[in-house]
């Protein structure tokens, strides 16, 4: 009867408060693996039941409001240091070669989406006509949220799954996507994933975009940079220039 | 009912858990439309929100330190004790569909407040860590924001249960008075924290 008598008193409280409390500091280092696996798990019930808004998509803006696509007047400007300043209206950009692709998105606060379907043109084809200078080593992504700005070198840019996309999951590129036209780099962390598209000018070599202004890493190498994993595993040079000159 | 009042919560148990609630509601509402792309979309002013949520979640973190530090601190840690402490009746309780004789908080109530407790603390940690990701890598974790979005669902059960017991079921939600005015009526005190013996 001592064991359990009834005026004995357990801690439960601070046990279940520590308990708590560590398990959730020492979840910041196997939360991500362990929700993979469950949403893996729970992968058919998520398809009638969405567990996460929007299929895991976070929408992330750095102004105060959304730009609104007009295809009456939007125009996708390539410059810089081109032969010939060109600019695709919409109906243009939809008659150049169309490419499609399925990539996973990452995004360097954690989240990931994977098998998205991305319809669109590639960066080379959107060049051609303004025959890059063979002193161009960058390019620059300006988008219609001012002032965002990315930059890739044109190696980066070459890459073999680097789009221009205008369509995602089989229908256009929605509003909060970036409509109508963004930057998709699977290799590298969102923020160097341009969204809303307005101009693409061709320059010496990289600036620092919005993000790396605020200390993000240039080369944006998923898994390997802005504090995660080691060194770059993919070559991040931009010693070869004129890629996209002929 | 007897028409008969005991005092149950004193003021600065009342302060500390409305500071709390009014905080979370805040920090909830600007946090959904940061989480949630459907409100971010209607709502825009993605800057602005986060400016909002992050000061409201420092300023709610910071008036329960004030609280404490201004109030009945004697009180509050007799308070800390009860919620601490299990007996073989609280063990019942939970283990037994709620049928123990109970004190003035019951099983449940304590669960309930280590939890809270605890979640405050690490919506605060994490929260922190997102903050200062952002601006420098060495604080970033690929796992932060599983935590932080983790607690906001637990959270959110947590508080429809609060809501239910505290709003609508009819044997419970006379608990509420207490926390508004303080007073229970001392007949429903009895039936539902018979080893609770209230102040004079």
């Amino acid at each position: 009867m001592e064991v359990d008598a009834p005026g004995r008193e357990h801690r439960y409280g601070r046990a279940v408060f520590l308990g708590t409390v560590a398990a959730g500091l020492s979840s910041l280092f196997w939360g991500r693996s362990a929700w993979s696996r469950v949403s893996g798990e729970l992968g058919s019930v998520e398809a009638y039941v969405p567990l996460v808004p929007l299929g895991g998509w976070r929408i992330y803006t750095v102004s105060g409001s959304m730009p609104h696509f007009d295809p009456a007047t939007w125009r996708l400007a390539v410059g810089g240091q081109v032969e010939e300043p060109t600019s695709f209206t919409y109906a243009q950009l939809r008659k150049l070669p169309r490419v499609e692709q399925v990539s996973t998105f990452h995004c360097v606060t954690g989240w990931t989406v994977k098998h998205v379907r991305w319809g669109g043109v590639r960066v080379a084809d959107v060049l051609e006509r303004s025959r890059p200078l063979p002193d161009a080593g960058a390019l620059e992504f300006v988008s219609m949220e001012q002032p965002y700005v990315d930059y890739l070198t044109t190696d980066q840019a070459a890459l073999k799954d680097v789009m221009l996309a205008y369509e995602m999951d089989g229908k256009p590129l929605p509003r909060e996507h970036g409509a109508p036209l963004r930057l998709i780099i699977p290799e590298m962390y969102g923020y160097k994933n341009v969204k809303w598209l307005a101009g693409i000018n061709l320059v010496p070599s990289e600036q620092l975009g919005y993000w790396e202004q605020l200390g993000y890493d240039q080369d944006a190498w998923v898994g390997h940079s802005n504090g995660y994993g080691s060194t770059p595993s993919l070559p991040a040079s931009n010693s070869t220039r004129g890629v996209f000159t002929r | 009912m007897s028409g008969l009042y005991v005092t149950r919560f004193s003021r600065t148990e009342r302060t500390l858990h409305w500071v709390n609630a009014a905080g979370f509601f805040v920090l909830l509402g600007s946090g959904l439309v940061l989480y949630l792309p459907s409100l971010a979309i209607a709502i825009g002013r993605r800057p602005l929100i986060k400016d909002i949520h992050f000061w409201a979640g420092i300023g709610w973190i910071a008036a329960l330190v004030l609280v404490v530090l201004l109030g009945d601190r004697r009180g509050l840690l007799r308070t800390a004790r009860e919620l601490d402490r299990f007996d073989r009746d609280d063990r019942l309780w939970l283990t037994g569909g709620g049928r123990a004789p109970q004190g003035r908080f019951n099983a449940g109530q304590k669960l309930n407040a280590s939890l809270n407790a605890a979640f405050a603390i690490l919506f605060l940690a994490s929260g922190l860590l997102l903050w200062l990701g952002e601006r420098d890598t060495r604080f970033r974790f690929a796992s932060t924001v599983v935590l932080h979005d983790g607690l906001m669902y637990v959270s959110l059960i947590l508080l429809v249960g609060h809501l239910y017991l505290a709003l609508i079921h009819p044997a419970t939600r006379h608990a509420l008075r207490g926390m508004t005015v303080g007073a229970v009526d001392a007949e429903w005190a009895h039936a539902h924290h018979r080893k609770w013996t209230p102040p004079e």
